[in-house]
């Protein structure tokens, strides 16, 4: 009981949401009468600060140890991503402000998910037991597949979010099969137990079965080929905002759970940083042939679409590939290197999904064709457009670059060398349909009757929070540096 | 009392037929059926593991979760189901294909 309440004050930020959950859906009962917009704007309002607390109560150094009966580790690498995730929540709460297919939509469901989803995210990265892996996953895969399908009358949205839940339920459902497997092969549920049974014992062939099975739950959460067919579909059908919240929270959460159970659960650390695998299955070559798939075919498929939310749907599976590789390190450098990656990942992915919605407003069109003569009409949000391109590309001085150096500086640490210049070969293939969008945008003539654009004080503000980590991320090394150094300390190496 | 190999192979065959139909059948609803299955064989497991483990309850806790979780997804798949067929009037999956490329 007492380590149930001293937990809780360590707890604030969930709690926070969740209080803020509570507050919005009786705010959203009582305004049931008023206009759209007054309502609207009292439960965005009362949202953003339940977000925002949550932020302020996430940032400063970690606890340390376990929460409710080591159900949630107080380490390191949740005290970076949960700022991580409640930042993501308010640029999506920002962003659904201004998506067009938004407007005239009740926001009172959509503030309660996107509370709840964060909360979740938040006990998905500290879980660190088998049960809670499992239900926080769920929390975020339910409550996403509402999200998806958040315009009922609309064709589109419902597919995407039956294609959604059908793929996530077949996905948690096998990974759970596997789980259950890990629970009779090691008899218990708490992973530094599974861990402490596997080294004891060697479990054989059948911890093959368990790690493909589990591999299928979290790849279907970092959309890793192959378990990424509902994600282009998904983010196409569903609004906006939320396929650029999908494409960075939950998808963070999946990489923290794939280093809780791969690193922890699976994995001994060793003495200068490194982590030898446990239980007579080496699982490095899962991840390396995982990594190698997911970031080839989402770059090649990249290629080929015509359509800006598809383009970076499979820009979004070429990333998570690119992440792999800092996992397939084995070493603690290469968990600080995903992290890092992530937090730099938020900003250049949110930057282009903004600009996509900014896009949609004036021509309420995703094709690509959509984007021609953009330069003309308004010069400042191409340039805005190539930063965040640029920057996801990995080309220097901006962020994305640091993030690509940082995993790629890991795998050579890790004698992994090749693996890492097939990331770099990789780039430069993203390199062809990133430049292409900038080439249509700037290049292309387009219809030159098109009025010049008008942003609102918003836009602006989004456009300049989003672009500033990009461009002048170069100044802030010592900051990633420290990030990165917090994110490695797990709950067994503080 | 019946040996544990009994349950595994009950919850490897429940498992199986569930992948069997997920990957045949073309309704919605079946196939959602069919994802309780895997759920269910799961849940076989972690009772029969609990049961043959000395001290090991969790796995009972676990499967109690399961259920309820089961539950949930089941409730918001029906009603995207629902909500597909009230505007397309089927809910053949091979016909929910609008989105590709």
């Amino acid at each position: 009981m007492s380590d149930a309440l001293a937990s809780l004050g360590r707890f604030l930020p969930e709690l926070l949401l969740m209080g803020a959950l509570a507050v919005v859906i009786v705010a959203d009962l009582a305004t049931q009468a008023w206009s759209l917009a007054r309502s609207r704007n009292l439960l965005v309002g009362l949202t953003l600060a339940g977000l925002g607390a949550a932020f302020v109560a996430s940032l400063g150094e970690p606890g340390g140890g376990s929460l409710f009966a080591s159900m949630i580790a107080d380490d390191g690498l949740l005290g970076v991503l949960r700022p991580l995730f409640a930042l993501t929540a308010i640029f999506t709460l920002l962003f659904s402000l201004r998506a067009k297919e938004l407007d005239g939509a009740r926001m009172g469901e959509m503030v309660a998910l996107l509370l709840t989803v964060t909360a979740a995210l938040m006990w998905m990265a500290g879980s660190v037991n088998l049960v809670m892996i499992y239900l926080s996953l769920e929390t975020v895969s339910v409550a996403s597949y509402i999200m998806v399908g958040y315009r009922s009358s609309d064709r589109l949205s419902n597919e995407a979010s039956l294609k959604y839940i059908l793929f996530g339920a077949v996905s948690t459902g096998v990974m759970l099969f596997g789980l259950s497997l890990l629970y009779g092969l090691t008899g218990t549920l708490d992973l530094y137990g599974v861990r402490a049974a596997l080294a004891a014992e060697d479990a054989g062939p059948a911890l093959i079965l368990v790690l493909l099975l589990v591999a299928g739950g979290i790849g279907f959460k970092i959309a890793a080929v192959p378990f990424h067919f509902w994600c282009p579909d998904v983010y196409t059908g569903a609004s906006t905002p939320v396929t650029a919240f999908l494409s960075v929270g939950p998808k963070a959460a999946g990489f923290a759970v794939l280093i809780r159970f791969f690193y922890s659960g699976i994995a001994q650390p060793g003495a200068d940083g490194t982590f030898a695998a446990v239980g007579g299955v080496d699982w490095q070559g899962l991840i390396i042939v995982l990594a190698v798939v997911t970031m080839t075919l989402g770059n090649v498929a990249a290629l080929l679409q015509t359509n800006m939310k598809r383009l970076l749907a499979y820009s979004s599976i070429a990333h998570a590939g690119t992440i792999l590789i800092g996992a397939a390190a084995l070493s603690s450098e290469g968990i600080g290197a995903i992290v890092t990656y992530l937090v730099i990942y938020l900003f250049m992915n949110l930057g282009a999904f903004l600009v996509v919605i900014l896009v949609h407003r004036v021509t309420g069109t995703f094709e690509l064709e959509g984007y021609a003569g953009f330069w003309k009409r308004s010069p400042l949000l191409t340039v805005a457009m190539g930063i965040f391109l640029f920057s996801l590309m990995g080309i220097p001085p901006f962020a994305g670059f640091f993030a690509k150096l940082y995993v790629f500086a890991a795998a050579v640490e890790a004698e992994l060398g090749w693996l890492a210049v097939v990331g770099v070969l990789n780039s430069a293939v993203a390199a062809f349909y990133y430049i292409k969008v900038l080439r249509i945008m700037a290049v292309d003539p387009g219809d030159g009757e098109l009025p010049a654009l008008r942003f609102s004080r918003l836009d602006g503000a989004l456009l300049l929070a989003l672009v500033t980590p990009n461009v002048v991320g170069i100044l802030f090394g010592g900051a990633l540096e420290q990030i990165s150094e917090i994110a490695q300390r797990l709950l067994d190496l503080a | 009392m019946i040996p544990l190999e009994h349950y595994l192979i009950v919850s490897a065959a429940l498992f199986s037929v569930g992948v069997f139909g997920i990957l045949t059948r073309r309704n919605a609803v079946n196939v959602l059926m069919c994802i309780e299955l895997i759920f269910n064989s799961a849940n076989i497991n972690l009772v029969a593991f609990s049961r043959f483990i000395e001290g090991a309850l969790g796995g009972q806790v676990f499967a109690l979760l399961v259920i309820v979780v089961a539950a949930c997804e089941a409730a918001v798949a029906l009603a995207i189901v629902m909500s597909l067929y009230r505007i397309t009037k089927q809910v053949n999956l091979d016909k929910a294909a609008e989105l590709k490329g």
